[in-house]
């Protein structure tokens, strides 16, 4: 009876060996997917916009990088048509400008209250409303600009005080809500790298007999900066991002102007409306959503990077 | 007292006082997103009951949006009578397919990135690489998924549909892909893979060696170790991330708008008139994973964008479903987060 039980169990080890390596193929598989979808993201963005695939063209052999980066107007469906990104750059520029001045103090100031000022009790009740306030759906944020925020806020605002005519659509709703939206984001990631920072910096800080005040700004923030930044950074490549908001509140029109009461255009909300569109494949109309996305891909990346970047680089490592 | 006391007290009463009106303001500073959010969704769901509606004008009559109607009717160019039953049954299905993609593949990568690899140049790189890819914009992805799957760069033409054999039948599958669920459920699970890996990671990492040491002890082999006893005790983190993950998910909207997923439609998921037809007909839900399909959010963007005041209190009123369903999703994971966490504490 010996040997052959013996010869089973070698069976079922040999078995189990070839399972383990079956299974740690298909887990590296999952993890190169990743990979694969930021390749196809760039060949895509690619093929569309700089490189055409076989006898199509791709958006700049069509229309050239530098008129694509000085023209003043965004306007293909007008005659040859004309594809200038400075519009679109500017409004995406006026809304992600509106929402980081609201978003990114606020913000800061509220994950500096929750570490240093609020009790663990506020701090259970506050974290997780945050929480909430993070998985509201942006088409939401974008109704709430539109139903309440224009006609309520901004309106009277500038028709009242300032004298002048507001449109429905204006940057102005547009980055106040994303600010507001971009809050919790701020909040959760700075509160994070400012609570990391040690006690015995605060307590020093104390014995030197220092008030609340001059320990969170000249102690805890400080010692805490390049984590701030980083947070900083990724809230405002959110914003950049931010389609839904901007579509439904700041409108389609791209525009060049100084007024942020005015309709205009962000990248996003133009490659949303054109792809929504009536733009046939293959046209210049419908390749020029590749280059603004193109154009948009590099801003947001970039900007992640170098958020990586400064979290690697200037970190303090506190024992 | 001499002068220098006197100098000392004053600012020394200054600098108390800057300290209290600092804590001040971020206490107002905390509270402002909060009240405001609250505030607006108050402002919503009078708008969206009747009770009262400050942006009105007069002429326009109150009443009640948030009705049975609403949610087992299809839309319709009369207000009174439209309905978000397409897009219930759409966000349902497109919830269950992005999940069926996403959360084996998001698992799966999360667990060879904690347990198997070592610690070299690829895993660094695609450690940086899931960072990266969870700050891409959603609208890239639309457009990853338009150009990839809806179109396949427009290389096929009249391909024939590929079947693929199930129990009950051929799930037939068009190339390109098209408009279709599939697409969409594709796209969305591109989207949110890298936060599934990163909550899945997290879970894995809360499990302690000494579980992993132990069942190694006993003779049992890597996988038989992640199967029998890691993963079973990192399940509940996992599954609180992965719900959060399809509940961003439910609420996307501009990747769906960029594919091209119709915003108005009286057909249900495969052309389901009941829901006992998932039943009694069962090859009905072959047809799901091909058929156009609407969401939730792409309803309330295409009534709310209408001009009529009518239209935009029905979008206020799908607006408070599509959050009731997002909290009940919530609520979900934070209960199986403070329910089962505690009774793995380590």
């Amino acid at each position: 009876m010996l040997p052959s039980s013996k010869h089973s169990l070698s069976a079922k080890t040999n078995f189990r060996r070839i399972w383990e390596g079956i299974v740690l193929t298909s887990l590296m598989f999952c993890a190169t997917v990743s990979v694969f979808v930021t390749a196809a993201i760039i060949f895509v963005l690619v093929s569309e916009s700089v490189v055409g695939i076989g006898d199509s063209l791709a958006f700049f052999q069509e229309v050239s990088l530098w008129s694509f980066l000085t023209d003043t107007a965004w306007a293909p469906q007008y005659g040859e048509g004309q594809f200038g990104i400075l519009p679109l750059l500017a409004g995406t520029l006026w809304v992600t400008g509106i929402a980081s001045v609201i978003g990114l103090p606020v913000g800061l100031a509220s994950a500096v209250y929750l570490s240093e000022y609020a009790s663990p009790k506020t701090r259970g009740i506050i974290k997780p409303l945050l929480e909430v306030l993070a998985g509201i759906p942006t088409v939401v944020y974008g109704f709430f600009a539109l139903f309440f925020v224009t006609p309520l806020l901004i309106k009277p605002f500038a028709e009242n005080v300032l004298g002048i005519e507001a449109n429905i659509f204006n940057a102005m709703s547009g980055g106040i809500v994303v600010g507001i939206m971009i809050i919790p984001m701020v909040t959760s990631l700075s509160e994070d790298v400012i609570r990391a920072v040690p006690r015995g910096l605060r307590e020093a800080g104390y014995a030197l007999g220092s008030t609340r005040f001059d320990v969170s700004t000249k102690i805890v923030v400080p010692a805490a900066l390049s984590g701030i930044l980083a947070s900083f950074l990724l809230a405002i490549s959110r914003a950049l991002g931010e389609t839904m908001v901007v579509m439904i509140a700041v409108g389609a029109q791209p525009k060049l102007t100084w007024n942020p009461f005015e309709t205009m255009c962000t990248m996003t909300a133009n490659i949303a409306s054109m792809a929504n569109g009536d733009a046939g494949t293959g046209s210049v109309e419908y390749r020029s959503i590749y280059a603004v996305a193109f154009t948009l891909f590099i801003i947001t990346m970039g900007m992640n990077i170098f958020s990586q970047f400064i979290l690697n680089r200037y970190r303090e490592v506190y024992h | 007292m001499n002068q220098a006391g006197l100098q000392y007290k004053r600012r020394l009463k200054r600098r108390h006082l800057v300290s209290r009106m600092f804590a001040i303001i971020c206490i107002i500073s905390t509270w402002f997103g909060l009240l405001v959010v609250a505030l607006l969704l108050i402002g919503l769901m009078f708008k969206a009951t009747g009770i009262f509606d400050i942006t009105a004008s007069s002429q326009t009559e109150l009443r009640n949006w948030l009705t049975p109607h609403l949610l087992t009717n299809h839309m319709s160019s009369h207000p009174e009578k439209a309905g978000m039953v397409a897009g219930i049954w759409g966000s349902f299905w497109l919830m269950v397919m992005t999940g069926f993609f996403s959360i084996p593949l998001g698992v799966g990568a999360a667990v060879y990135l904690e347990e198997y690899s070592r610690e070299n140049l690829f895993t660094k790189f695609i450690r940086l690489n899931i960072a990266n890819l969870a700050g891409v914009p959603s609208i890239v992805f639309g457009i990853l998924g338009l150009t990839v799957f809806a179109r396949m760069f427009s290389l096929f033409h009249d391909f024939p549909p590929i079947g693929i054999p199930v129990g009950i039948g051929m799930i037939k599958i068009p190339i390109p892909f098209g408009r279709t669920l599939l697409t969409g459920s594709l796209t969305l699970s591109l989207m949110i893979l890298p936060i599934i890996i990163i909550a899945s990671q997290e879970a894995l990492r809360s499990v302690p060696q000494s579980i992993r040491h132990a069942s190694l002890a006993l003779g049992a082999t890597k996988w038989q170790t992640i199967w029998h006893q890691v993963l079973p005790a990192s399940l509940p983190g996992i599954l609180t991330g992965t719900i959060l993950a399809l509940s961003r998910a439910i609420g996307e909207t501009a990747p769906l708008i960029v594919i091209g997923a119709v915003s108005f439609t009286v057909y249900n998921p495969g052309n389901m008139e009941h829901v006992s037809d998932y039943l009694t007909k069962p090859e009905v839900l072959l047809t799901v994973p091909s058929s156009d399909f609407t969401v939730m959010p792409l309803q309330i963007w295409n009534w709310g964008t209408k001009p009529q005041p009518e239209f935009q209190d029905l979008a206020s009123a799908a607006i408070i479903v599509l959050l009731l369903v997002l909290l009940c999703m919530n609520g979900l994971a934070v209960f199986l987060r403070h329910h089962y966490g505690k009774r793995l504490d380590w």
